[in-house]
Protein backbone atom coordinates (compact mmCIF):
# COMPACT_ATOMS: atom_id res chain seq x y z
CA UNK A 1 0.00 0.00 0.00
CA UNK A 2 1.32 3.14 -1.36
CA UNK A 3 0.30 6.63 1.06
CA UNK A 4 0.83 9.56 -0.93
CA UNK A 5 2.93 11.59 1.65
CA UNK A 6 1.47 15.12 0.84
CA UNK A 7 -1.91 14.10 1.83
CA UNK A 8 -2.60 14.61 5.68
CA UNK A 9 -3.59 11.63 7.69
CA UNK A 10 -6.50 11.85 9.87
CA UNK A 11 -5.13 12.63 13.11
CA UNK A 12 -7.65 10.52 15.04
CA UNK A 13 -5.49 7.28 13.68
CA UNK A 14 -3.00 7.94 16.50
CA UNK A 15 -5.62 7.92 19.36
CA UNK A 16 -7.57 4.88 20.13
CA UNK A 17 -7.63 2.24 22.95
CA UNK A 18 -8.51 -1.41 22.62
CA UNK A 19 -11.70 -2.29 23.65
CA UNK A 20 -13.68 -6.07 23.63
CA UNK A 21 -15.20 -5.40 20.21
CA UNK A 22 -11.34 -5.24 18.86
CA UNK A 23 -10.56 -8.23 20.89
CA UNK A 24 -13.44 -10.02 19.10
CA UNK A 25 -12.28 -9.36 15.65
CA UNK A 26 -8.68 -10.17 15.89
CA UNK A 27 -9.94 -13.18 16.88
CA UNK A 28 -12.31 -14.57 14.60
CA UNK A 29 -9.55 -14.08 12.19
CA UNK A 30 -6.72 -15.66 14.53
CA UNK A 31 -9.32 -18.74 15.64
CA UNK A 32 -10.20 -18.98 11.83
CA UNK A 33 -6.75 -19.20 11.07
CA UNK A 34 -6.29 -21.92 13.74
CA UNK A 35 -8.93 -24.13 12.48
CA UNK A 36 -8.31 -23.65 9.18
CA UNK A 37 -4.72 -24.94 9.54
CA UNK A 38 -3.93 -27.05 12.51
CA UNK A 39 -7.82 -27.69 13.31
CA UNK A 40 -8.42 -28.51 9.08
CA UNK A 41 -4.69 -30.87 8.91
CA UNK A 42 -5.88 -32.66 11.90
CA UNK A 43 -9.42 -33.29 10.32
CA UNK A 44 -8.29 -34.37 7.03
CA UNK A 45 -5.09 -36.92 8.81
CA UNK A 46 -8.18 -38.53 10.30
CA UNK A 47 -9.91 -39.37 7.87
CA UNK A 48 -7.16 -40.61 5.95
CA UNK A 49 -5.98 -42.73 8.48
CA UNK A 50 -9.73 -44.15 8.76
CA UNK A 51 -9.79 -44.93 4.84
CA UNK A 52 -6.18 -45.92 5.22
CA UNK A 53 -6.70 -49.10 7.58
CA UNK A 54 -5.97 -49.98 10.93
CA UNK A 55 -2.14 -49.20 11.14
CA UNK A 56 -2.08 -45.34 10.20
CA UNK A 57 -5.10 -45.23 12.57
CA UNK A 58 -3.32 -46.59 15.33
CA UNK A 59 -1.21 -43.96 14.74
CA UNK A 60 -3.05 -41.06 14.67
CA UNK A 61 -4.83 -42.21 17.60
CA UNK A 62 -1.21 -42.18 19.61
CA UNK A 63 -1.00 -38.64 18.49
CA UNK A 64 -3.93 -37.68 19.28
CA UNK A 65 -4.27 -39.28 22.90
CA UNK A 66 -1.22 -38.30 24.01
CA UNK A 67 -1.19 -36.26 26.74
CA UNK A 68 0.18 -32.97 25.79
CA UNK A 69 -2.03 -33.10 22.59
CA UNK A 70 -4.69 -32.26 25.01
CA UNK A 71 -3.80 -28.60 24.85
CA UNK A 72 -4.56 -28.53 20.77
CA UNK A 73 -8.09 -30.63 21.79
CA UNK A 74 -8.27 -27.96 24.30
CA UNK A 75 -7.00 -25.12 22.17
CA UNK A 76 -9.44 -26.03 19.06
CA UNK A 77 -12.62 -26.53 21.27
CA UNK A 78 -12.17 -23.04 22.60
CA UNK A 79 -11.17 -21.01 18.83
CA UNK A 80 -14.23 -23.42 17.26
CA UNK A 81 -16.48 -21.94 19.94
CA UNK A 82 -15.17 -18.26 20.13
CA UNK A 83 -15.33 -17.99 15.98
CA UNK A 84 -19.03 -19.08 15.86
CA UNK A 85 -19.54 -17.00 18.25
CA UNK A 86 -18.57 -14.32 17.22
CA UNK A 87 -19.01 -15.30 13.39
CA UNK A 88 -23.05 -15.52 14.56
CA UNK A 89 -22.30 -12.20 16.40
CA UNK A 90 -21.51 -11.03 12.55
CA UNK A 91 -24.61 -12.11 11.12
CA UNK A 92 -26.60 -10.13 13.78
CA UNK A 93 -24.56 -7.14 12.68
CA UNK A 94 -24.80 -7.78 8.96
CA UNK A 95 -28.98 -6.94 9.93
CA UNK A 96 -28.34 -3.95 10.79
CA UNK A 97 -28.54 -4.70 14.39
CA UNK A 98 -26.28 -4.24 17.45
CA UNK A 99 -23.83 -1.41 16.60
CA UNK A 100 -25.62 0.60 19.83
CA UNK A 101 -22.35 1.27 21.51
CA UNK A 102 -23.34 -0.49 25.12
CA UNK A 103 -24.90 -3.27 22.68
CA UNK A 104 -22.08 -3.87 20.78
CA UNK A 105 -19.72 -3.68 23.77
CA UNK A 106 -21.96 -6.50 25.90
CA UNK A 107 -22.55 -8.53 22.32
CA UNK A 108 -18.24 -8.80 22.55
CA UNK A 109 -17.98 -9.52 25.31
CA UNK A 110 -20.80 -11.93 25.67
CA UNK A 111 -18.72 -14.27 22.81
CA UNK A 112 -15.54 -13.98 24.84
CA UNK A 113 -17.58 -15.36 28.06
CA UNK A 114 -19.64 -17.97 26.60
CA UNK A 115 -16.77 -19.06 24.38
CA UNK A 116 -14.90 -19.98 27.52
CA UNK A 117 -17.99 -21.19 29.48
CA UNK A 118 -18.82 -23.69 26.46
CA UNK A 119 -15.03 -24.73 25.99
CA UNK A 120 -15.44 -25.89 29.99
CA UNK A 121 -18.18 -27.52 29.80
CA UNK A 122 -17.60 -29.56 26.95
CA UNK A 123 -14.06 -30.93 28.45
CA UNK A 124 -16.00 -31.43 31.60
CA UNK A 125 -18.31 -33.29 30.04
CA UNK A 126 -15.57 -35.78 28.09
CA UNK A 127 -13.71 -35.72 31.07
CA UNK A 128 -16.00 -36.79 33.73
CA UNK A 129 -18.49 -38.56 31.81
CA UNK A 130 -16.77 -40.15 28.99
CA UNK A 131 -13.46 -40.49 29.84
CA UNK A 132 -14.00 -41.74 33.57
CA UNK B 1 -14.78 20.08 -4.66
CA UNK B 2 -13.29 19.19 -8.01
CA UNK B 3 -13.81 16.41 -10.06
CA UNK B 4 -10.40 15.68 -9.19
CA UNK B 5 -10.85 14.94 -5.95
CA UNK B 6 -14.35 13.38 -6.07
CA UNK B 7 -13.03 10.40 -8.32
CA UNK B 8 -12.09 7.10 -6.48
CA UNK B 9 -9.25 7.03 -4.47
CA UNK B 10 -6.32 5.38 -6.36
CA UNK B 11 -5.06 2.61 -4.20
CA UNK B 12 -8.81 1.56 -3.51
CA UNK B 13 -9.99 -1.42 -5.12
CA UNK B 14 -8.19 -1.52 -8.36
CA UNK B 15 -5.64 -4.09 -6.84
CA UNK B 16 -8.99 -6.68 -6.12
CA UNK B 17 -11.04 -7.99 -7.75
CA UNK B 18 -13.96 -5.94 -9.96
CA UNK B 19 -16.48 -4.35 -7.88
CA UNK B 20 -20.11 -6.49 -8.63
CA UNK B 21 -17.85 -9.31 -7.60
CA UNK B 22 -18.10 -7.97 -3.77
CA UNK B 23 -21.53 -8.56 -3.38
CA UNK B 24 -21.80 -12.18 -4.77
CA UNK B 25 -18.15 -12.94 -2.31
CA UNK B 26 -20.14 -11.57 0.24
CA UNK B 27 -23.43 -13.46 0.30
CA UNK B 28 -21.09 -17.06 -0.66
CA UNK B 29 -19.01 -16.14 2.57
CA UNK B 30 -22.05 -16.18 4.47
CA UNK B 31 -23.91 -18.62 2.89
CA UNK B 32 -20.45 -20.92 3.42
CA UNK B 33 -20.79 -20.01 7.32
CA UNK B 34 -24.06 -21.25 7.52
CA UNK B 35 -23.72 -24.63 5.79
CA UNK B 36 -20.49 -24.96 7.49
CA UNK B 37 -22.21 -24.37 10.90
CA UNK B 38 -25.38 -26.52 10.35
CA UNK B 39 -22.72 -29.14 8.89
CA UNK B 40 -20.36 -29.17 12.08
CA UNK B 41 -23.44 -29.42 14.17
CA UNK B 42 -24.97 -33.02 12.56
CA UNK B 43 -20.64 -33.63 12.31
CA UNK B 44 -20.38 -33.55 15.98
CA UNK B 45 -23.61 -34.90 17.56
CA UNK B 46 -22.86 -37.91 14.93
CA UNK B 47 -19.49 -38.31 16.81
CA UNK B 48 -20.65 -38.54 19.99
CA UNK B 49 -23.47 -41.09 19.00
CA UNK B 50 -20.69 -43.32 17.49
CA UNK B 51 -20.24 -46.57 19.57
CA UNK B 52 -16.49 -45.59 19.73
CA UNK B 53 -13.81 -43.41 17.99
CA UNK B 54 -11.89 -46.78 16.76
CA UNK B 55 -11.21 -47.31 13.21
CA UNK B 56 -13.75 -49.58 12.91
CA UNK B 57 -16.34 -47.70 14.41
CA UNK B 58 -15.57 -44.65 12.03
CA UNK B 59 -15.28 -46.85 8.84
CA UNK B 60 -18.58 -48.74 9.88
CA UNK B 61 -20.38 -45.09 10.08
CA UNK B 62 -18.83 -43.52 6.81
CA UNK B 63 -20.02 -46.77 4.17
CA UNK B 64 -23.44 -45.43 4.97
CA UNK B 65 -24.76 -42.71 2.27
CA UNK B 66 -26.77 -40.52 5.17
CA UNK B 67 -23.25 -40.36 6.86
CA UNK B 68 -21.19 -40.53 3.68
CA UNK B 69 -23.26 -37.52 1.92
CA UNK B 70 -23.20 -35.18 4.69
CA UNK B 71 -19.92 -35.44 5.50
CA UNK B 72 -18.80 -34.51 1.66
CA UNK B 73 -20.59 -31.89 2.15
CA UNK B 74 -19.51 -30.91 5.07
CA UNK B 75 -16.12 -31.21 3.33
CA UNK B 76 -16.59 -28.96 0.73
CA UNK B 77 -18.71 -26.30 2.41
CA UNK B 78 -15.48 -26.18 4.98
CA UNK B 79 -12.50 -26.10 2.94
CA UNK B 80 -14.56 -23.46 0.92
CA UNK B 81 -14.96 -21.31 3.84
CA UNK B 82 -11.62 -21.59 5.06
CA UNK B 83 -10.13 -20.40 1.75
CA UNK B 84 -12.11 -17.50 1.32
CA UNK B 85 -11.04 -16.93 5.15
CA UNK B 86 -7.51 -17.14 4.53
CA UNK B 87 -7.66 -15.46 1.38
CA UNK B 88 -8.73 -12.45 2.91
CA UNK B 89 -6.45 -12.47 5.36
CA UNK B 90 -3.63 -12.92 3.39
CA UNK B 91 -5.36 -9.85 1.07
CA UNK B 92 -5.54 -7.85 4.17
CA UNK B 93 -2.29 -8.28 5.92
CA UNK B 94 0.04 -9.13 2.98
CA UNK B 95 0.81 -6.11 1.27
CA UNK B 96 4.04 -6.86 -1.17
CA UNK B 97 2.80 -8.18 -4.81
CA UNK B 98 5.13 -10.86 -5.17
CA UNK B 99 4.28 -12.54 -1.00
CA UNK B 100 0.83 -12.14 -1.57
CA UNK B 101 0.73 -13.76 -4.79
CA UNK B 102 3.14 -16.60 -3.41
CA UNK B 103 0.86 -16.80 -0.10
CA UNK B 104 -2.69 -16.90 -2.39
CA UNK B 105 -1.52 -20.18 -4.27
CA UNK B 106 -0.25 -21.52 -1.59
CA UNK B 107 -3.59 -21.25 0.35
CA UNK B 108 -5.60 -21.92 -2.67
CA UNK B 109 -3.37 -25.57 -3.53
CA UNK B 110 -3.32 -26.55 -0.24
CA UNK B 111 -7.17 -26.00 0.43
CA UNK B 112 -8.18 -28.07 -2.56
CA UNK B 113 -5.09 -30.78 -2.01
CA UNK B 114 -6.50 -30.98 1.72
CA UNK B 115 -10.54 -31.14 0.84
CA UNK B 116 -9.43 -33.56 -2.00
CA UNK B 117 -7.47 -35.95 0.28
CA UNK B 118 -10.42 -35.93 2.56
CA UNK B 119 -12.92 -36.39 -0.39
CA UNK B 120 -11.76 -39.22 -1.40
CA UNK B 121 -11.16 -40.82 2.20
CA UNK B 122 -15.19 -40.75 2.51
CA UNK B 123 -15.65 -42.49 -0.61
CA UNK B 124 -12.88 -44.80 -0.56
CA UNK B 125 -14.96 -45.86 2.68
CA UNK B 126 -18.15 -45.54 1.46
CA UNK B 127 -17.98 -46.81 -1.83
CA UNK B 128 -15.29 -49.68 -0.48
CA UNK B 129 -16.35 -53.11 -0.43
CA UNK B 130 -13.96 -54.01 2.01
CA UNK B 131 -13.83 -52.62 5.83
Amino acid sequence: MTRNADRPLSPHLTIWKWGPHMLVSILHRITGAGLATIGAGIFVWWLVAAAGGAEGYATFTAWATWKWFLIVWVGLTWAFFQHLLSGLRHFVMDAGAGFELKTNKFGAVMTLVWAVLLTAAVWAYIVYWRLA
Amino acid sequence: MTTETTSAPAAAPTAAAPAHDAAQHWGLERMLSVSTLLLFVWFLVSLWRLPGLDQQSVAEWLRHPLAAVPMLLLIVSTFWHLKLGLVVVVEDYVHEAGNRFAWLVVINFAALFAAGLALVSVLKLALGTSA
